[in-house]
């Protein structure tokens, strides 16, 4: 139990996908413009980090034990086609839904926090319930830092910024001191 | 005609369309390895390895590759490279390559690579393509090289683990922790802006002035 | 310039589609093996001789060394481990006499997991040595876990009866009590933590002392390679 905590909490704040492994920039960088989009890609971004974990697990258990050197190509390939799956499974089932995060779907999917997330699990040798809290964890603090970057864009949007600093620059440098607030979350677990 | 061809894929990635500094695509797990030199270099040299091959493959096999299946051949052709490098460096170094752990990998989802593929080598002969992928992974070496000098420099006050400054350096260490790597791009990526919007004054003033003789 | 070869305007069917892909997977296949199997011993060989450098450094003087398992309630000398097996690596000297146990564990230390290697006599109910294997503690700081050699050097003859305390550097005072690093004192802690919750786990494993199981005396053979 004191093990899965700590396993969300790390993933959540301590070791955050974006600002301290710097997975999903891209995304981060570029759709952080607005709080609602921002939301609705952190949340799809969940919902595909839950099945990769899940994926993952099934090909570490039953694939890959027997050939470990199709790793990365057997992640991105099952992991392609299950999303993609998915995404038509949801334009059918439910198309509000398909609406709100479907469009994020395929954009997602190339994206390096989610094959980040199925090889760190590996890594650490997550079995399934860890690995799908592990994911549960790195989404959320996905959104989490999605949203933040989000909210001071908007804010800054409206101050005088210097010419040179619009963009990308200002972009990093307010992570830069997004990812330095984040630091202060490191030893949450070990100090108690 | 045929030479400058070639000079000019490779001159624009090293410096014009700079990968990082200029279109600022595949930092997602580049920034994480940059804390030091080595490791950039290390980092740097995979992925230009597995670029130039993949672009040279790509484009040798283009007029095969069905347009519906591309972009999966493409991420297979990728993938393969990858693999390749990873098995090498943890064979060769494995130092390194336990610095370097999973981020390499993730070369495969450094969007630079596939774009690449997709917006250049799938399209042009052999010769074009391989001098294209030198130029931008060269480009990419370079970016990350920067990166991970400026970085070790002000945050262990070393480079290439030799000491420069002595005993009364105090490090800097924030800038090897994450927080400095999106620090670091984002004051170059500054100077880049001012740099253009330098030359864009300049031309400016130029045409101005060339009115004003007319 | 055979630029317009790929531009098929009536689309090949799906077969060639289905052609290229398999193509393309059993040409990577191919590929990815041969590196794999290329490089396979030499990778082997790597952990492997990684691996008798922490023990041997952990346990000093010892010069053999083999991989215990725990199975059944006892430990078995084996190479073979199943993923969801513990196991220990005993240490034995030049006469083949048991030193001590080279105890691998990890745990949360102030940014990610520690992994470390302690080399345990439970004759003396000491921990002989300690090496960080893994760890991506604060530079400059927490990584003194590892770089400060008081630090390091102080596991050494430590008592860990009944557990390991860290106390403020400088106020040392029983056998069983190691100076944090001033600075690093949560990454101090974390290791000291790591090894006795280690400890509780497998001092209830390890058989008496005097009952260690002997050195296999064909892994001796086959073991060449030793210094």
């Amino acid at each position: 139990m004191d093990n899965l905590a700590w396993i969300f909490i790390s993933a959540l704040l301590v070791n955050n996908f974006v600002l301290t492994y710097f997975l999903g920039l891209c995304p981060f960088l570029g759709v952080s413009n607005s709080l609602e989009t921002s939301a609705r890609l952190g949340l799809a971004t969940t919902f595909v980090m839950l099945v990769t974990a899940l994926c993952a697990w099934v090909l570490n258990t039953y694939v890959l034990i027997y050939a470990p050197y199709l790793r990365l190509i057997c992640f991105i390939v099952v992991i392609a086609s299950t999303v993609q799956f998915i995404e038509m499974l949801i334009k059918k089932l439910s198309p509000a839904l398909f609406r709100a995060m479907g469009i994020f779907l395929p954009l997602i999917t190339t994206n390096c926090a989610i094959l980040g997330l199925a090889i760190f699990a590996t890594n650490r040798g997550y079995g399934f319930v860890e690995g799908i809290v592990y994911a549960l964890g790195a989404g959320i603090g996905f959104t989490l830092a999605l949203v933040l970057l989000a909210g001071l864009r908007e804010e800054s949007e409206l101050s005088n910024i210097p010419r040179l600093m619009k963009g990308t620059a200002m972009n990093l440098i307010i992570a830069g001191v997004l990812s330095m607030a984040f630091m202060g979350f490191a030893g949450l677990f070990s100090s108690a | 005609m045929k030479k400058n061809e070639s000079y000019e894929e490779f001159i624009k990635g090293i410096w014009r369309d700079n990968p990082v500094f200029v279109q600022v695509l595949g930092m997602c797990p580049m920034l994480a390895v940059t804390n030091s030199a080595i490791n950039a270099i290390a980092m740097g040299m995979a992925t230009f390895f597995v670029l130039v091959g993949s672009s040279f493959l790509v484009s040798s096999f283009r007029s095969w590759i069905p347009k519906q299946v591309r972009i999966s051949c493409f991420i297979i052709i990728i993938a393969t490279f990858v693999t390749v490098a990873d098995y090498t460096l943890l064979a060769l170094v494995p130092k390194v390559h336990k610095e370097l752990g999973a981020f390499i990998p993730l070369i495969v989802a450094n969007c630079m690579i596939l774009g690449r593929q997709e917006a250049f080598s799938s399209r042009y002969p052999v010769r074009l393509a391989v001098m294209d992928a030198i130029g931008m992974a060269g480009g990419f070496l370079l970016a990350l090289f920067s990166l991970g000098a400026i970085r070790e420099i002000l945050g262990d006050g070393a480079l290439f683990g030799f000491d420069l400054f002595g005993e009364n350096f105090e490090p800097w260490v924030i800038m090897i922790l994450p927080p400095g790597g999106f620090l670091t791009l984002g004051v170059i990526l500054l100077f880049f802006n001012w740099f253009r919007f330098k030359k864009d004054e300049f031309l400016a003033e130029v045409a101005a002035a060339e009115r004003g003789g007319n | 310039m055979n630029l317009g070869a790929q531009m098929n305007t009536d689309g090949p069917g799906s077969l060639r589609l289905v052609m290229t892909l398999a193509i393309a997977g059993l040409i990577s296949g191919i590929a990815i093996i041969g590196i794999y199997e290329s490089t396979l011993p030499t990778i082997t060989a790597n952990k492997a001789r990684e691996l008798r450098e922490a023990v041997f450094k952990v346990l000093p003087g010892v010069s053999e060394m083999q991989q215990l398992v725990y199975r059944d309630g006892q430990l078995i000398p084996t190479e073979e481990r199943r993923k969801d097996e513990q196991a220990v690596y005993g240490g034995y000297d030049r006469e083949g006499d048991f030193v001590g146990y080279a105890i691998p564990a990890a745990g949360p230390g102030f940014q990610d997991t520690i992994g470390l290697l302690y080399g345990y006599t439970p004759q003396r109910k000491q921990v002989l040595g300690m090496e960080v294997l893994e760890s991506r503690e604060t530079p400059g700081l927490g990584d003194k876990i590892y770089k400060d050699a008081d630090f390091v050097g102080s596991f050494s003859q430590l008592s860990i009866d009944p557990n390991i305390i860290a106390v403020k550097k400088g106020t040392k005072s029983r056998p069983n009590e190691i100076d944090a690093i001033t600075g690093a004192t949560i990454s101090s802690k974390a290791v000291v933590r790591i090894i006795n919750e280690a400890h509780v786990e497998w001092s209830v494993r390890l058989p008496l002392p005097g009952a260690e199981p002997p050195l296999r005396e064909a892994e001796n053979a086959s073991a060449g390679d030793s210094p």
